[in-house]
Protein backbone atom coordinates (compact mmCIF):
# COMPACT_ATOMS: atom_id res chain seq x y z
CA UNK A 1 0.00 0.00 0.00
CA UNK A 2 1.45 3.36 -0.94
CA UNK A 3 1.83 6.20 1.52
CA UNK A 4 -0.02 9.01 -0.25
CA UNK A 5 0.81 11.71 2.30
CA UNK A 6 4.51 10.98 1.93
CA UNK A 7 4.22 10.89 -1.85
CA UNK A 8 2.48 14.28 -1.90
CA UNK A 9 5.53 15.90 -0.31
CA UNK A 10 7.44 15.01 -3.50
CA UNK A 11 5.23 17.34 -5.56
CA UNK A 12 5.88 21.02 -4.79
CA UNK A 13 2.99 22.20 -6.99
CA UNK A 14 0.47 20.45 -4.73
CA UNK A 15 1.16 23.18 -2.14
CA UNK A 16 -0.20 25.85 -4.45
CA UNK A 17 -3.33 27.79 -3.75
CA UNK A 18 -5.71 28.57 -6.62
CA UNK A 19 -8.22 31.39 -6.13
CA UNK A 20 -7.31 31.28 -2.44
CA UNK A 21 -8.11 27.55 -2.10
CA UNK A 22 -5.71 24.59 -1.93
CA UNK A 23 -5.16 23.19 -5.41
CA UNK A 24 -7.10 19.99 -6.07
CA UNK A 25 -5.48 18.74 -9.25
CA UNK A 26 -7.75 16.31 -11.09
CA UNK A 27 -6.59 16.87 -14.66
CA UNK A 28 -3.96 14.14 -14.65
CA UNK A 29 -5.11 12.65 -17.95
CA UNK A 30 -4.08 15.92 -19.61
CA UNK A 31 -0.73 16.09 -17.86
CA UNK A 32 0.65 14.66 -14.64
CA UNK A 33 2.51 16.73 -12.07
CA UNK A 34 6.27 16.56 -11.68
CA UNK A 35 7.99 15.29 -8.51
CA UNK A 36 11.00 17.10 -7.06
CA UNK A 37 13.18 14.11 -7.96
CA UNK A 38 12.50 14.74 -11.66
CA UNK A 39 12.75 18.53 -11.38
CA UNK A 40 16.16 18.03 -9.68
CA UNK A 41 17.39 15.96 -12.63
CA UNK A 42 16.53 18.77 -15.06
CA UNK A 43 18.21 21.39 -12.86
CA UNK A 44 21.24 19.13 -12.36
CA UNK A 45 21.56 18.61 -16.12
CA UNK A 46 21.64 22.33 -16.88
CA UNK A 47 23.82 23.04 -13.83
CA UNK A 48 26.43 20.36 -14.47
CA UNK A 49 26.14 18.50 -17.79
CA UNK A 50 24.70 20.76 -20.47
CA UNK A 51 26.40 19.90 -23.78
CA UNK A 52 25.36 18.63 -27.18
CA UNK A 53 25.38 14.87 -27.40
CA UNK A 54 26.73 12.14 -29.69
CA UNK A 55 29.43 14.22 -31.34
CA UNK A 56 31.69 15.92 -28.84
CA UNK A 57 35.05 14.50 -27.83
CA UNK A 58 35.04 16.64 -24.72
CA UNK A 59 34.08 15.32 -21.31
CA UNK A 60 30.83 17.25 -20.88
CA UNK A 61 29.49 16.00 -24.20
CA UNK A 62 30.45 12.45 -23.29
CA UNK A 63 28.76 12.70 -19.89
CA UNK A 64 25.60 14.20 -21.37
CA UNK A 65 25.53 11.45 -24.02
CA UNK A 66 25.90 8.78 -21.34
CA UNK A 67 23.00 10.26 -19.36
CA UNK A 68 20.78 10.52 -22.44
CA UNK A 69 21.57 7.02 -23.69
CA UNK A 70 21.16 5.80 -20.11
CA UNK A 71 17.60 7.11 -20.23
CA UNK A 72 16.99 5.18 -23.44
CA UNK A 73 18.08 2.01 -21.64
CA UNK A 74 15.72 2.77 -18.77
CA UNK A 75 12.86 3.13 -21.25
CA UNK A 76 13.91 -0.13 -22.91
CA UNK A 77 13.87 -1.94 -19.60
CA UNK A 78 10.62 -0.38 -18.39
CA UNK A 79 8.67 -1.40 -21.49
CA UNK A 80 10.54 -4.70 -21.91
CA UNK A 81 11.81 -3.84 -25.38
CA UNK A 82 14.19 -6.27 -27.07
CA UNK A 83 16.73 -3.83 -28.56
CA UNK A 84 17.56 -0.34 -27.32
CA UNK A 85 17.65 0.88 -30.94
CA UNK A 86 13.94 0.09 -31.15
CA UNK A 87 13.37 3.01 -28.75
CA UNK A 88 13.01 6.21 -30.79
CA UNK A 89 13.06 9.35 -28.68
CA UNK A 90 10.33 11.74 -29.88
CA UNK A 91 8.74 15.02 -28.90
CA UNK A 92 5.73 13.10 -27.63
CA UNK A 93 2.89 10.79 -28.64
CA UNK A 94 1.62 12.96 -31.50
CA UNK A 95 5.12 13.19 -32.96
CA UNK A 96 5.47 9.39 -32.82
CA UNK A 97 2.12 8.83 -34.56
CA UNK A 98 2.98 11.31 -37.30
CA UNK A 99 6.37 9.68 -37.80
CA UNK A 100 4.72 6.30 -38.42
CA UNK A 101 1.90 7.77 -40.54
CA UNK A 102 4.41 9.60 -42.71
CA UNK A 103 6.59 6.51 -43.05
CA UNK A 104 3.66 4.41 -44.23
CA UNK A 105 3.02 6.74 -47.20
CA UNK A 106 5.22 4.51 -49.34
CA UNK A 107 3.87 1.24 -47.95
CA UNK A 108 0.14 1.93 -48.42
CA UNK A 109 -1.73 2.11 -51.70
CA UNK A 110 -5.19 2.76 -53.07
CA UNK A 111 -7.63 0.09 -51.95
CA UNK A 112 -5.80 -0.59 -48.68
CA UNK A 113 -7.65 -0.05 -45.44
CA UNK A 114 -6.63 1.58 -42.18
CA UNK A 115 -8.72 0.88 -39.08
CA UNK A 116 -9.00 3.28 -36.17
CA UNK A 117 -11.24 2.98 -33.14
CA UNK A 118 -14.23 5.21 -32.47
CA UNK A 119 -12.57 6.16 -29.18
CA UNK A 120 -9.56 7.92 -30.66
CA UNK A 121 -8.02 11.25 -29.75
CA UNK A 122 -7.79 13.67 -32.68
CA UNK A 123 -4.04 13.02 -32.81
CA UNK A 124 -4.84 9.43 -33.72
CA UNK A 125 -7.42 10.33 -36.38
CA UNK A 126 -6.03 13.29 -38.29
CA UNK A 127 -2.60 11.82 -39.25
CA UNK A 128 -4.37 8.75 -40.71
CA UNK A 129 -6.88 10.88 -42.60
CA UNK A 130 -3.90 12.74 -44.06
CA UNK A 131 -2.24 9.43 -44.92
CA UNK A 132 -5.43 8.26 -46.65
CA UNK A 133 -5.62 11.52 -48.63
CA UNK A 134 -2.03 11.03 -49.79
CA UNK A 135 -2.38 7.36 -50.71
CA UNK A 136 -6.04 6.81 -51.63
CA UNK A 137 -6.41 4.27 -48.83
CA UNK A 138 -9.68 4.08 -46.86
CA UNK A 139 -10.05 4.94 -43.19
CA UNK A 140 -12.56 2.73 -41.39
CA UNK A 141 -13.81 3.16 -37.84
CA UNK A 142 -14.19 0.32 -35.32
CA UNK A 143 -17.54 1.19 -33.67
CA UNK A 144 -18.25 1.38 -29.95
CA UNK A 145 -21.32 0.66 -27.85
CA UNK A 146 -23.24 2.85 -25.40
CA UNK A 147 -20.75 2.04 -22.65
CA UNK A 148 -17.91 3.46 -24.73
CA UNK A 149 -16.46 0.00 -25.42
CA UNK A 150 -15.36 -1.26 -28.81
CA UNK A 151 -17.64 -3.76 -30.52
CA UNK A 152 -15.15 -6.54 -31.07
CA UNK A 153 -17.39 -8.64 -33.32
CA UNK A 154 -17.55 -5.72 -35.75
CA UNK A 155 -13.77 -5.33 -35.56
CA UNK A 156 -13.34 -8.99 -36.48
CA UNK A 157 -15.66 -8.60 -39.45
CA UNK A 158 -13.82 -5.51 -40.70
CA UNK A 159 -10.44 -7.27 -40.92
CA UNK A 160 -9.40 -8.55 -44.34
CA UNK A 161 -6.32 -8.84 -46.53
CA UNK A 162 -6.94 -5.17 -47.43
CA UNK A 163 -6.30 -4.14 -43.79
CA UNK A 164 -2.76 -2.81 -43.58
CA UNK A 165 -2.79 -0.87 -40.33
CA UNK A 166 -4.79 -0.84 -37.11
CA UNK A 167 -4.53 2.07 -34.66
CA UNK A 168 -6.13 1.96 -31.26
CA UNK A 169 -5.46 3.75 -28.01
CA UNK A 170 -4.71 1.45 -25.11
CA UNK A 171 -6.94 3.57 -22.89
CA UNK A 172 -9.42 6.22 -24.04
CA UNK A 173 -8.53 9.71 -22.85
CA UNK A 174 -12.17 10.84 -22.98
CA UNK A 175 -13.78 7.96 -21.07
CA UNK A 176 -10.98 5.90 -19.50
CA UNK A 177 -12.03 2.71 -21.32
CA UNK A 178 -9.32 0.04 -21.36
CA UNK A 179 -9.33 -1.44 -24.85
CA UNK A 180 -8.67 -5.18 -25.37
CA UNK A 181 -5.41 -4.54 -27.19
CA UNK A 182 -4.11 -8.12 -26.76
CA UNK A 183 -7.02 -9.43 -28.85
CA UNK A 184 -6.81 -6.54 -31.30
CA UNK A 185 -3.10 -7.16 -31.93
CA UNK A 186 -3.58 -10.93 -32.30
CA UNK A 187 -6.50 -10.62 -34.72
CA UNK A 188 -4.82 -7.89 -36.79
CA UNK A 189 -1.71 -10.05 -37.13
CA UNK A 190 -3.85 -12.89 -38.51
CA UNK A 191 -4.38 -10.73 -41.63
CA UNK A 192 -0.78 -9.40 -41.52
CA UNK A 193 -1.82 -5.87 -40.57
CA UNK A 194 0.56 -3.76 -38.50
CA UNK A 195 -0.72 -2.42 -35.16
CA UNK A 196 0.12 0.88 -33.48
CA UNK A 197 -1.02 1.34 -29.91
CA UNK A 198 -1.29 4.82 -28.41
CA UNK A 199 -0.14 4.38 -24.83
CA UNK A 200 -0.38 8.01 -23.71
CA UNK A 201 -3.22 7.24 -21.28
CA UNK A 202 -2.13 3.78 -20.19
CA UNK A 203 1.48 4.41 -19.16
CA UNK A 204 0.54 6.34 -16.00
CA UNK A 205 -1.44 3.32 -14.76
CA UNK A 206 -0.03 0.18 -16.36
CA UNK A 207 3.49 -1.09 -17.07
CA UNK A 208 3.14 -2.59 -20.54
CA UNK A 209 5.32 -5.50 -21.66
CA UNK A 210 5.76 -4.68 -25.34
CA UNK A 211 7.42 -7.97 -26.29
CA UNK A 212 4.64 -9.97 -24.68
CA UNK A 213 2.04 -7.77 -26.42
CA UNK A 214 3.84 -8.44 -29.73
CA UNK A 215 2.77 -4.94 -30.83
CA UNK A 216 4.41 -3.43 -33.93
CA UNK A 217 4.46 0.21 -32.79
CA UNK A 218 3.79 1.83 -29.45
CA UNK A 219 3.85 5.53 -28.61
CA UNK A 220 3.67 7.52 -25.40
CA UNK A 221 4.57 10.86 -23.77
CA UNK A 222 6.75 11.47 -20.72
CA UNK A 223 4.52 14.22 -19.33
CA UNK A 224 1.71 11.77 -18.60
CA UNK A 225 4.07 9.77 -16.36
CA UNK A 226 5.47 12.48 -14.09
CA UNK A 227 8.07 13.49 -16.69
CA UNK A 228 8.54 16.76 -18.58
CA UNK A 229 6.55 17.95 -21.61
CA UNK A 230 8.04 17.83 -25.10
CA UNK A 231 9.50 14.34 -24.93
CA UNK A 232 8.17 10.87 -25.56
CA UNK A 233 9.00 7.61 -27.17
CA UNK A 234 8.10 5.57 -30.19
CA UNK A 235 8.72 1.86 -30.03
CA UNK A 236 8.83 0.02 -33.30
CA UNK A 237 9.83 -3.53 -34.08
CA UNK A 238 13.25 -3.44 -35.73
CA UNK A 239 11.93 -4.86 -39.02
CA UNK A 240 9.23 -2.21 -39.27
CA UNK A 241 11.55 0.66 -38.36
CA UNK A 242 13.98 -0.49 -41.04
CA UNK A 243 11.19 -0.44 -43.62
CA UNK A 244 10.15 3.13 -42.82
CA UNK A 245 12.04 6.02 -44.45
CA UNK A 246 13.48 8.81 -42.25
CA UNK A 247 10.87 11.33 -41.10
CA UNK A 248 12.98 14.48 -40.92
CA UNK A 249 16.35 15.31 -42.42
CA UNK A 250 19.14 16.97 -40.50
CA UNK A 251 22.11 16.39 -38.26
CA UNK A 252 22.39 13.21 -36.17
CA UNK A 253 20.35 11.11 -38.65
CA UNK A 254 22.99 10.72 -41.36
CA UNK A 255 25.87 8.30 -41.93
CA UNK A 256 27.51 10.18 -44.79
CA UNK A 257 26.56 13.33 -46.71
CA UNK A 258 27.77 14.55 -50.07
CA UNK A 259 25.84 16.84 -52.40
CA UNK A 260 25.16 13.81 -54.60
CA UNK A 261 23.86 11.43 -51.98
CA UNK A 262 23.26 10.99 -48.28
CA UNK A 263 23.25 7.67 -46.50
CA UNK A 264 21.24 7.43 -43.34
CA UNK A 265 22.38 6.49 -39.89
CA UNK A 266 21.33 3.22 -38.31
CA UNK A 267 18.48 2.92 -35.84
CA UNK A 268 17.57 4.76 -33.70
CA UNK A 269 19.40 7.82 -35.03
CA UNK A 270 17.79 7.57 -38.47
CA UNK A 271 14.63 8.95 -36.85
CA UNK A 272 16.29 11.41 -34.47
CA UNK A 273 17.32 14.35 -36.65
CA UNK A 274 18.72 17.41 -34.92
CA UNK A 275 19.61 18.09 -31.31
CA UNK A 276 17.04 16.29 -29.18
CA UNK A 277 15.36 17.38 -25.95
CA UNK A 278 18.35 16.16 -23.94
CA UNK A 279 17.31 17.21 -20.44
CA UNK A 280 13.79 16.03 -21.22
CA UNK A 281 15.00 12.60 -22.27
CA UNK A 282 17.12 12.23 -19.14
CA UNK A 283 14.21 13.40 -16.98
CA UNK A 284 11.92 10.88 -18.75
CA UNK A 285 14.24 8.16 -17.45
CA UNK A 286 14.16 9.70 -13.97
CA UNK A 287 10.35 9.78 -14.07
CA UNK A 288 10.23 6.07 -14.85
CA UNK A 289 12.63 5.46 -11.94
CA UNK A 290 10.33 7.46 -9.69
CA UNK A 291 7.19 5.59 -10.75
CA UNK A 292 8.88 2.20 -10.54
CA UNK A 293 10.14 2.94 -7.03
CA UNK A 294 6.51 3.39 -5.96
CA UNK A 295 5.49 0.39 -8.06
CA UNK A 296 2.82 0.13 -10.73
CA UNK A 297 0.86 -2.54 -8.86
CA UNK A 298 0.54 -0.28 -5.84
CA UNK A 299 -0.35 2.66 -8.10
CA UNK A 300 -3.06 0.71 -9.96
CA UNK A 301 -4.52 -0.64 -6.74
CA UNK A 302 -4.66 2.77 -5.08
CA UNK A 303 -6.07 4.55 -8.14
CA UNK A 304 -8.76 1.90 -8.45
CA UNK A 305 -9.74 2.56 -4.86
CA UNK A 306 -10.01 6.29 -5.65
CA UNK A 307 -12.06 5.50 -8.76
CA UNK A 308 -14.51 3.32 -6.81
CA UNK A 309 -14.83 5.92 -4.06
CA UNK A 310 -15.34 8.83 -6.48
CA UNK A 311 -17.75 6.91 -8.73
CA UNK A 312 -19.87 5.96 -5.74
CA UNK A 313 -19.96 9.52 -4.35
CA UNK A 314 -20.59 11.27 -7.67
CA UNK A 315 -23.29 8.77 -8.69
CA UNK A 316 -25.32 9.86 -5.68
CA UNK A 317 -25.72 13.36 -7.15
CA UNK A 318 -29.11 13.56 -8.83
CA UNK A 319 -28.99 14.14 -12.58
CA UNK A 320 -25.31 13.23 -12.85
CA UNK A 321 -24.46 10.83 -15.67
CA UNK A 322 -21.10 9.11 -16.02
CA UNK A 323 -19.97 8.10 -19.52
CA UNK A 324 -17.87 5.02 -20.22
CA UNK A 325 -17.73 1.43 -18.96
CA UNK A 326 -20.04 0.56 -16.06
CA UNK A 327 -17.65 -2.17 -14.89
CA UNK A 328 -14.88 -0.22 -13.13
CA UNK A 329 -12.41 -3.03 -13.84
CA UNK A 330 -12.66 -2.10 -17.51
CA UNK A 331 -11.55 1.50 -17.07
CA UNK A 332 -8.86 3.57 -15.39
CA UNK A 333 -9.21 6.35 -12.87
CA UNK A 334 -11.03 8.74 -15.21
CA UNK A 335 -14.60 9.92 -14.62
CA UNK A 336 -16.20 11.70 -17.55
CA UNK A 337 -19.59 13.12 -16.57
CA UNK A 338 -22.33 15.65 -17.11
CA UNK A 339 -25.18 16.99 -15.04
CA UNK A 340 -28.49 17.10 -16.85
CA UNK A 341 -29.28 20.54 -18.23
CA UNK A 342 -25.91 22.08 -17.30
CA UNK A 343 -23.08 22.82 -19.74
CA UNK A 344 -19.74 21.22 -18.75
CA UNK A 345 -17.96 24.54 -19.26
CA UNK A 346 -20.08 26.12 -16.52
CA UNK A 347 -19.31 23.32 -14.06
CA UNK A 348 -15.57 23.54 -14.85
CA UNK A 349 -15.62 27.31 -14.33
CA UNK A 350 -17.28 27.07 -10.91
CA UNK A 351 -14.93 24.23 -9.85
CA UNK A 352 -11.93 26.35 -10.86
CA UNK A 353 -13.12 29.15 -8.58
CA UNK A 354 -12.93 26.55 -5.80
CA UNK A 355 -9.36 25.54 -6.69
CA UNK A 356 -10.41 22.28 -8.38
CA UNK A 357 -8.76 21.60 -11.74
CA UNK A 358 -10.75 19.37 -14.09
CA UNK A 359 -10.90 19.26 -17.84
CA UNK A 360 -14.06 20.28 -19.66
CA UNK A 361 -14.93 20.10 -23.33
CA UNK A 362 -14.59 17.44 -25.97
CA UNK A 363 -11.13 16.25 -24.79
CA UNK A 364 -9.83 16.31 -28.39
CA UNK A 365 -12.21 13.42 -29.08
CA UNK A 366 -15.12 15.08 -30.87
CA UNK A 367 -16.33 11.83 -32.49
CA UNK A 368 -16.80 10.35 -29.00
CA UNK A 369 -18.88 13.39 -27.96
CA UNK A 370 -20.89 13.24 -31.21
CA UNK A 371 -21.65 9.58 -30.46
CA UNK A 372 -23.24 10.54 -27.14
CA UNK A 373 -24.80 13.69 -28.72
CA UNK A 374 -23.25 15.99 -26.11
CA UNK A 375 -21.05 19.12 -26.49
CA UNK A 376 -18.52 17.71 -24.06
CA UNK A 377 -18.10 16.39 -20.55
CA UNK A 378 -16.48 17.31 -17.27
CA UNK A 379 -13.53 14.95 -16.81
CA UNK A 380 -11.93 14.30 -13.44
CA UNK A 381 -8.85 12.11 -13.75
CA UNK A 382 -7.06 10.82 -10.68
CA UNK A 383 -3.40 10.05 -10.07
CA UNK A 384 -1.67 8.14 -7.28
CA UNK A 385 -0.97 11.42 -5.43
CA UNK A 386 -4.66 12.34 -5.16
CA UNK A 387 -6.55 11.64 -1.95
CA UNK A 388 -10.07 10.72 -0.87
CA UNK A 389 -10.27 14.16 0.75
CA UNK A 390 -9.73 15.63 -2.72
CA UNK A 391 -12.50 13.42 -4.09
CA UNK A 392 -14.73 14.81 -1.32
CA UNK A 393 -13.75 18.35 -2.37
CA UNK A 394 -14.71 17.51 -5.95
CA UNK A 395 -18.07 16.10 -4.89
CA UNK A 396 -18.83 19.16 -2.76
CA UNK A 397 -17.71 21.40 -5.65
CA UNK A 398 -19.97 19.64 -8.12
CA UNK A 399 -22.90 19.90 -5.72
CA UNK A 400 -22.28 23.60 -5.29
CA UNK A 401 -21.92 24.15 -9.05
CA UNK A 402 -25.18 22.28 -9.59
CA UNK A 403 -26.93 24.42 -7.00
CA UNK A 404 -25.64 27.67 -8.51
CA UNK A 405 -26.30 26.68 -12.11
CA UNK A 406 -29.68 24.91 -11.82
CA UNK B 1 -26.22 56.55 -22.05
CA UNK B 2 -22.79 56.30 -23.59
CA UNK B 3 -20.87 53.02 -23.55
CA UNK B 4 -18.53 54.38 -20.87
CA UNK B 5 -21.47 55.42 -18.69
CA UNK B 6 -23.03 51.97 -18.97
CA UNK B 7 -19.73 50.32 -18.18
CA UNK B 8 -19.28 52.49 -15.08
CA UNK B 9 -22.79 51.56 -14.01
CA UNK B 10 -21.91 47.86 -14.32
CA UNK B 11 -18.69 48.39 -12.33
CA UNK B 12 -20.78 50.02 -9.56
CA UNK B 13 -23.19 47.09 -9.57
CA UNK B 14 -20.39 44.57 -9.24
CA UNK B 15 -18.79 46.58 -6.42
CA UNK B 16 -21.71 45.57 -4.24
CA UNK B 17 -20.76 41.91 -4.39
CA UNK B 18 -18.58 40.59 -1.61
CA UNK B 19 -17.12 37.47 -3.17
CA UNK B 20 -16.86 35.41 -6.36
CA UNK B 21 -19.99 33.44 -5.53
CA UNK B 22 -22.18 36.53 -5.53
CA UNK B 23 -20.57 37.78 -8.75
CA UNK B 24 -21.06 34.46 -10.48
CA UNK B 25 -24.58 33.98 -9.16
CA UNK B 26 -25.47 37.37 -10.61
CA UNK B 27 -24.00 36.46 -13.98
CA UNK B 28 -25.75 33.10 -13.96
CA UNK B 29 -29.05 34.84 -13.19
CA UNK B 30 -28.41 37.32 -16.01
CA UNK B 31 -27.71 34.40 -18.31
CA UNK B 32 -30.90 32.63 -17.29
CA UNK B 33 -33.29 35.56 -17.34
CA UNK B 34 -32.54 37.18 -20.67
CA UNK B 35 -33.97 35.97 -23.94
CA UNK B 36 -30.96 36.96 -25.95
CA UNK B 37 -31.57 35.94 -29.51
CA UNK B 38 -34.51 34.92 -31.68
CA UNK B 39 -34.44 31.21 -32.56
CA UNK B 40 -34.33 31.94 -36.31
CA UNK B 41 -30.95 33.63 -35.86
CA UNK B 42 -29.36 30.64 -34.08
CA UNK B 43 -28.00 29.44 -37.39
CA UNK B 44 -24.68 28.01 -38.51
CA UNK B 45 -23.93 31.36 -40.19
CA UNK B 46 -24.23 33.23 -36.92
CA UNK B 47 -22.27 30.77 -34.81
CA UNK B 48 -18.87 31.46 -33.29
CA UNK B 49 -17.23 28.18 -32.43
CA UNK B 50 -15.16 28.13 -29.27
CA UNK B 51 -13.59 24.87 -28.19
CA UNK B 52 -15.62 24.93 -24.97
CA UNK B 53 -18.86 26.80 -25.54
CA UNK B 54 -20.64 28.12 -28.60
CA UNK B 55 -21.83 31.68 -29.16
CA UNK B 56 -24.39 33.03 -31.64
CA UNK B 57 -24.47 36.69 -32.64
CA UNK B 58 -26.98 38.65 -34.75
CA UNK B 59 -26.97 42.38 -35.59
CA UNK B 60 -29.52 44.83 -37.03
CA UNK B 61 -29.21 48.52 -37.90
CA UNK B 62 -32.11 50.67 -36.69
CA UNK B 63 -31.74 54.31 -37.60
CA UNK B 64 -28.12 55.03 -36.79
CA UNK B 65 -27.88 52.50 -33.95
CA UNK B 66 -26.76 48.89 -34.02
CA UNK B 67 -28.91 46.38 -32.13
CA UNK B 68 -27.20 43.18 -31.08
CA UNK B 69 -28.68 39.92 -29.91
CA UNK B 70 -26.59 36.92 -28.92
CA UNK B 71 -26.71 33.63 -27.10
CA UNK B 72 -24.54 30.77 -25.83
CA UNK B 73 -25.04 27.17 -24.82
CA UNK B 74 -23.12 27.77 -21.57
CA UNK B 75 -24.87 29.88 -18.94
CA UNK B 76 -21.82 31.72 -17.55
CA UNK B 77 -20.76 32.63 -21.08
CA UNK B 78 -24.35 33.79 -21.63
CA UNK B 79 -24.19 35.97 -18.53
CA UNK B 80 -21.08 37.71 -19.82
CA UNK B 81 -22.75 38.10 -23.20
CA UNK B 82 -25.66 39.80 -21.45
CA UNK B 83 -23.19 42.28 -19.93
CA UNK B 84 -21.46 42.88 -23.27
CA UNK B 85 -24.75 43.32 -25.13
CA UNK B 86 -25.88 45.82 -22.50
CA UNK B 87 -22.82 47.95 -23.20
CA UNK B 88 -22.62 47.60 -26.99
CA UNK B 89 -26.20 47.33 -28.19
CA UNK B 90 -28.29 50.35 -29.19
CA UNK B 91 -25.18 52.41 -29.80
CA UNK B 92 -23.82 54.26 -32.83
CA UNK B 93 -21.40 52.10 -34.89
CA UNK B 94 -18.58 54.60 -34.36
CA UNK B 95 -18.95 54.36 -30.56
CA UNK B 96 -18.87 50.56 -30.77
CA UNK B 97 -15.74 50.60 -32.92
CA UNK B 98 -13.97 52.89 -30.46
CA UNK B 99 -15.14 51.14 -27.27
CA UNK B 100 -12.90 48.88 -25.23
CA UNK B 101 -13.69 46.08 -22.79
CA UNK B 102 -11.32 46.99 -19.94
CA UNK B 103 -14.29 47.15 -17.56
CA UNK B 104 -14.50 43.33 -17.64
CA UNK B 105 -11.17 43.31 -15.78
CA UNK B 106 -12.56 45.72 -13.17
CA UNK B 107 -15.56 43.48 -12.42
CA UNK B 108 -13.31 40.45 -11.85
CA UNK B 109 -14.18 38.51 -14.99
CA UNK B 110 -10.95 39.06 -16.91
CA UNK B 111 -10.19 35.37 -17.27
CA UNK B 112 -13.31 34.85 -19.38
CA UNK B 113 -12.02 37.21 -22.06
CA UNK B 114 -8.62 35.55 -22.31
CA UNK B 115 -7.83 34.52 -25.90
CA UNK B 116 -6.82 31.09 -24.59
CA UNK B 117 -10.13 30.49 -22.84
CA UNK B 118 -11.72 29.18 -26.05
CA UNK B 119 -15.28 30.06 -25.02
CA UNK B 120 -15.95 32.15 -28.13
CA UNK B 121 -16.17 35.48 -26.27
CA UNK B 122 -13.04 37.06 -27.72
CA UNK B 123 -14.22 36.16 -31.21
CA UNK B 124 -17.65 37.47 -30.29
CA UNK B 125 -16.30 40.92 -29.42
CA UNK B 126 -14.37 40.96 -32.71
CA UNK B 127 -17.60 40.03 -34.47
CA UNK B 128 -19.52 42.86 -32.75
CA UNK B 129 -16.90 45.31 -33.95
CA UNK B 130 -16.95 43.86 -37.46
CA UNK B 131 -20.72 44.44 -37.62
CA UNK B 132 -20.18 48.00 -36.37
CA UNK B 133 -17.54 48.62 -39.06
CA UNK B 134 -19.88 47.25 -41.74
CA UNK B 135 -22.79 49.43 -40.58
CA UNK B 136 -20.54 52.47 -40.25
CA UNK B 137 -19.59 52.02 -43.92
CA UNK B 138 -23.28 51.73 -44.77
CA UNK B 139 -24.11 54.95 -42.89
CA UNK B 140 -21.33 56.82 -44.68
Amino acid sequence: MLDVQKIRTDFPILNRKINGKPLVYLDNAATSQTPQQVIDVIVDYYSNYNANIHRGVHTLSQEATDLYEGARLKIQEHFNIKHSHEVIMTAGTTHGINLVASGFSNLIEKGDEILVSALEHHSNIVPWQMLCERTGATLRVIPMDDNGQLIMADFGAMLSERTKLVFVNHISNALGTINPIETIIKKAHEVNAAVLIDGAQSCPHIKPDLQALDVDFYVTSAHKICGPTGVGMLYGKQDWLNKLPPYQGGGEMIAEVTFEKTTYADLPHKFEAGTPNISGGIAFGAALDYMNAIGFEAIAEYEHELLEYATDKLSQIEGLKIYGPKDLNEKTSVISFNIQGIHPYDIGTILDKMGIAVRTGHHCAQPVMDFFKIPGTVRASFAFYNTKAEVDALVEGVKKAKMMLS
Amino acid sequence: MTITEIQNEIIDEFDMFEDWEERYQYMIDLGKSLPLIAEQYKTEDNIIKGCQSRVWVHADLEGDKVLFTADSDAIITKGIIAILIRTFSDQHPKAIIEANTDFIDKIGLKEHLSPTRANGLVSMIKQLKMYAIAYQTQLN
